[in-house]
């Protein structure tokens, strides 16, 4: 049985990899298009995957209204900027101004929904805090349409394009660049927020063992309100970054998003913050391929596919640990 | 005549952790034997490597059931193992929580029985007597392990020492040839081990079983077992009679070393 | 008990969410037009809406939390108890089939058409029931062997005219088909691995089947579904319409039944045992994999019934009828009912698709006021409407 997989598996890598060399010999830009368009993808997956894989990490929920919170970061920079834009505000500060604002909303939304949604349900069973999760999923899109519009909204590029980037603009955009940036930059922060702070050490420890960590005089309710803020502010990160991208945003963005964010968080394994990361560039790379070489249509089923397969192979996703249940 | 139970070389590493190190030992037909050591020896792992929950990472298990050949437990999974004869209970007691006393029982009969998805939706007249076969069967069970007073209790709801009987009593529904007990009277008091201790001798005599017990109850595990095994850091350190063992330096040593750590 | 203390927090919660719904709620911009609209009134309503909601809602999870102290595990919701008590039970059943019976000649089509759907829902919910609330699987992409059944019929009939009555077991055999197949190399998932996958299942059955013209027609869909015959005779819309209903109502019944007697066997206790405790059941001698297939697989199989009679119902369709949120409605309707309990699947599809169907009249917030609902359920009651109560394996003596 081993054998057959392994025989399948050199099978399918020496295939793509035939095929892959073909292309880059044959068509070397867009072949690094696709690359970095991948990276670009991935990042954005991996700024709203951390917000999953911290959430379920610390009390084991899905949390299915992240996606929201990533769709009202955007929203909120998209009316902060129209409205500073109409009082004819510089440029830069309302890109900066947006930023900011959308970043506090978001927290204070995430902060807000664990309050009113989860904190209830710490004790019940998982299911009832999913279709929980689900209710307020549904509650916060609605909420954005009805307040809004159910249309979709044209979206201002709050990055300009840098002069000094002109010479490459051509395989990589101004946006671009700065979302692979930015995501860097953030992760590096997370990273050190985690490694090295107070509050990143109780998260860690909370994580481990909550009964424990309470005992030891860790205020637990003030570590999962940390956790859904931190994670919020990443995620709008994320959702002003795409809409930048994009050019647009509705209500509705926060769902695909979410899900994909989701799966990125599976596939490098849940309640790891560098396989968050890692399952998303994976994600974001591999998809950006499969779209650019083989049927854009697919790219969904693509997405899940991959995600069957290494589940299958690595049902602890690829950095989770495999652990042995201790009986 | 072969052992019913013969391990050779079991060894389980969990990352850099030895839980066991070739360990060899064997179980005769008919005998009360008891593994011993400190705690965190390795013994639980020792039960979950054979009983399937574990996949050890070296050595054989071969099982010799009374009146059939020999054959190996490698490979197979937790519910072929009891299949084949080895029934456990759990250290830290794992009943079914929201069924009743007869239905956990009921559980236990599971692998013993046929009803299939058909079976079950169109109950047909096998199905019927097979299912009152069980019931009944499992009643029987209770009633030699002195449990038929809660027969239709949740499970929760027992007081702690019958719940460690219960277990016991799912395990026996299986039809084992070899009863694997992980502590079984761990939390009881003097009146409730007595109990268990006749139960033990009863069910050896009269159910044609052979024993393993885990336990830490130093006067029970010398006045039941015919043969004791030691463990310390995962390796067997002793093994013979209660009166062997029990002069054995190297015992005297693992378990007063113990002691002074908890000093 | 109103305190100053509790009117003091209910404001300052009013003003958080006045600050927090500000810029989404007051500012309205149109980036096409280049306008802003500030909706100042709205900031008034929502303080006010805020400082009594948040009043309310604190004053019920108080309760809530003070009832949890005094409550004792086996509490029987009031329904069981009524319904365990036969001078109770027999006229109530008997209205209830009254009602049931002549429901669509009382009441206009519209509303047998509505009830069909809700019945339909029952089905589908007693069919995860078994999937979730008995062997506590996650499978958040069930709509995927409703999409197997509606598919079947219709194309089955398209190609080869393929009745209805043929195509019900067909597609109940190709459902459990594919619950198996599907099931097997997933079922070993922990938990919530396990859902996202079927979520995945789910949402790439629904993809094939939108790109894949030649075989499904796409988006465009599947019209002229044929409704089940009459032997032969030609009811008319609304005679047809009544002839479902009925249909529905003895599959519902049939589900009932079967799902009870499944529950109460040798397969049903080895999934709530798998269900308690995973480990302990192996090692009792039940075979994980095979067990959580079956349970599975027949899920599936309900579905996929369900998916037939859908197909014949609407008598046209296409992939948008299968998305994600069917699956997740479906788990709400088991979850929100409570979980395992019959009762509870029953009275959770009941008020889960009747309440959104007669809340049209408010059609653009019912899905906000659904959300909510949600929410307020499972904060308020985390088991469910009506939880459930296990019918036990009582053991009587009997001499024989
Ligand atoms: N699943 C596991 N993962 C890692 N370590 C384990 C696991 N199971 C047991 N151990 C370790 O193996 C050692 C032996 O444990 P155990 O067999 O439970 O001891 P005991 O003799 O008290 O029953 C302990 O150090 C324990 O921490
Ligand atoms: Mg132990």
């Amino acid at each position: 049985m081993r054998w057959i997989y392994i025989t399948i598996g050199v099978a399918i890598t020496g295939v793509l990899g035939f095929l892959g060399i073909r292309e880059v010999v044959s068509d070397p830009v867009y072949f690094l298009e696709l690359l970095l368009g991948g990276l670009t993808r991935g990042s954005i997956y991996a700024l709203i995957a951390l917000g999953y894989t911290m959430v379920y990490g610390i009390i084991q929920l899905i949390n299915f209204a992240h996606g929201e919170i990533y769709m009202i970061g955007a929203m909120t920079a998209l009316i902060v900027a129209s409205v500073l834009g109409l009082w004819g505000w510089n440029a830069g500060v309302i890109a900066i101004l947006a930023v900011v604002f959308a970043v506090v909303y978001s927290c204070a939304y995430g902060f807000t929904v664990e309050k009113i949604a989860y904190k209830p349900l710490r004790n019940a069973p998982r299911l009832s805090a999913l279709i929980s999760a689900i209710g307020m999923s549904l509650f916060l899109q609605n909420y954005v349409m009805l307040a809004q519009t159910p249309e979709f909204m044209p979206f201002r590029s709050l990055i300009p394009d840098f002069a000094f980037w002109e010479p490459y603009a051509h395989i990589m955009s101004s946006v671009e660049l700065t979302i692979i940036v930015t995501t860097v930059i953030v992760m590096v922060l997370l990273g050190i927020l985690i490694k090295f702070t107070r509050i990143g050490k109780a998260m860690r420890a909370t994580a481990q063992d909550k009964v424990m960590a309470a005992l030891l005089g860790i205020n637990v309710n003030q570590v999962i309100s940390t956790t859904f803020v931190v994670g919020s502010a990443t995620a709008a990160i994320g959702g002003v970054l795409i809409a930048c991208h994009v050019g647009q945003i509705n209500f509705f963005i926060g769902f695909l998003a979410g899900l994909k964010a989701f799966i990125a968080a599976v596939l490098g394994g849940i309640g790891s913050i560098p396989g968050a990361v890692l399952g998303s560039l994976v994600l974001g790379i591999s998809e950006s391929f499969f779209t650019g070489y083989f049927w854009s249509e697919y790219e969904d089923v693509f997405a899940f596919s991959i995600l069957v397969i290494i589940l299958i192979f690595r049902p602890s996703g690829i950095l989770g640990k495999h652990e042995a249940q201790k009986v | 005549m072969e052992p019913i139970l013969n391990v050779k070389n079991l060894t389980m590493t969990f990352g850099g952790l030895k839980a066991l190190d070739n360990v060899n030992i064997a179980i005769e037909k008919g005998q009360i034997a008891a593994l011993i050591g400190p705690n965190g020896a390795g013994k639980t792992t020792f039960f979950n490597c054979i009983t399937g929950i574990y996949e050890p990472s070296k050595g054989q298990v071969t099982i010799t059931p009374p009146g059939k050949s020999s054959q190996t437990l490698k490979g197979l999974k937790p519910n072929q193992v009891t299949e084949r004869g080895l029934a456990r209970t759990f250290q830290n007691i794992r009943l079914f929580q929201g069924m009743t006393v007869l239905e956990n029982v009921m559980i236990g009969r599971h692998c013993r029985m046929n009803a299939g998805i058909f079976g079950a939706m169109i109950r047909p007249k096998s199905q019927k007597s097979e299912e009152k076969k069980a019931t009944y069967a499992s009643y029987e069970i209770l009633e030699k392990i002195g449990l038929e007073k809660y027969v239709n209790e949740m499970a929760v709801n027992l007081p702690y020492g019958a719940q460690r009987r219960l277990e016991i009593a799912r395990a026996l529904a299986t039809d084992p040839f070899l009863l694997l007990l992980d502590e079984p009277a761990a939390g009881m008091n003097p009146q409730e081990t007595k109990e268990l201790d006749d139960l033990i001798i009863w069910l050896r005599d009269n159910e044609d079983l052979s024993i393993l017990l885990i336990e830490h109850d130093m006067k029970l595990v010398m006045s039941l077992s015919d043969r004791i095994h030691v463990v310390d850091y995962g390796k067997k350190i002793a093994e013979g009679t209660p009166k062997e063992v029990k002069s054995n330096p190297e015992v005297i040593k693992a378990y007063l070393g113990d002691d002074s750590d908890d000093a | 008990m109103v305190t100053i203390k509790k009117i003091k927090q209910a404001f300052f919660i009013a003003l958080w969410f006045m600050v927090l719904t500000f810029p989404i709620m007051v500012i309205k911009v149109n980036t096409i037009t280049d306008t802003v609209v500030f909706r100042w009134s709205y900031l008034f309503w929502n303080g006010i809406g805020t400082f009594f909601a948040s009043l309310t809602w604190n004053y019920f999870l108080h309760l809530k939390e003070n009832k949890q102290k005094t409550e004792t595990s086996d509490d029987i919701p009031m329904v069981h108890q009524l319904l365990q008590n036969d001078r109770f039970r027999i006229p109530f059943l008997i209205a209830l089939a009254v009602f049931f019976l002549i429901y669509p000649f009382v009441f206009p089509m519209y509303h047998t058409s509505i009830m069909i759907s809700a019945l339909v829902y029952v089905m589908l919910g007693l069919g995860l029931n078994i999937v979730v609330g008995l062997a506590g699987l996650l499978d958040l992409g069930y709509v995927a062997f409703y999409c197997v059944g509606a598919y079947a019929y219709a194309l089955l009939n398209l190609h080869f005219g393929v009745s209805f009555w043929l195509a019900l077991p067909i597609s109940a055999v190709l459902g459990f088909m594919f619950g198996t197949l599907l099931g097997y190399p997933v079922l070993r998932l922990r938990g919530d691995y396990l859902a996202i996958v079927t979520l995945g299942f789910g949402e790439i059955i629904r993809i094939i089947m939108e790109n894949w013209d030649d075989f499904s027609n796409g988006p465009r869909g599947i019209s002229n579904i044929p409704p089940p015959n009459f032997f032969g005779i030609d009811l008319g819309q609304h005679g047809s319409v009544i002839y479902i209903y009925f249909i529905v109502i003895a599959l519902v019944l049939m589900t009932i039944f079967f799902v009870g007697r499944l529950e109460n066997s040798r397969l049903g206790r080895a999934w709530i045992a798998l269900r308690d405790d995973e480990v302990a059941c192996q090692a009792m001698g039940i075979d994980k994999v095979k067990t959580k297939l079956t349970a599975f697989a027949l899920g599936a199989t309900w579905a996929s019934i369900g998916g037939v009679v859908f197909a014949a119902k609407t008598s046209y369709i296409n992939p948008m009828s299968f998305t994600i949120w069917e699956s997740i409605t479906i788990l709400c309707v088991v979850v929100i009912g409570g979980m395992g309990s019959a009762i509870g699947v029953i009275a959770g599809a009941l008020v889960l698709i009747l309440l959104p169907e007669y809340l049209r009249a408010v059609a653009e917030y019912r899905m906000l006021v659904f959300g909510a609902l949600q929410v307020i359920v499972m904060v308020f009651k985390p088991d469910g409407l009506i939880k459930s109560v296990r019918k036990t394996y009582k053991f009587k003596k009997v001499e024989e």
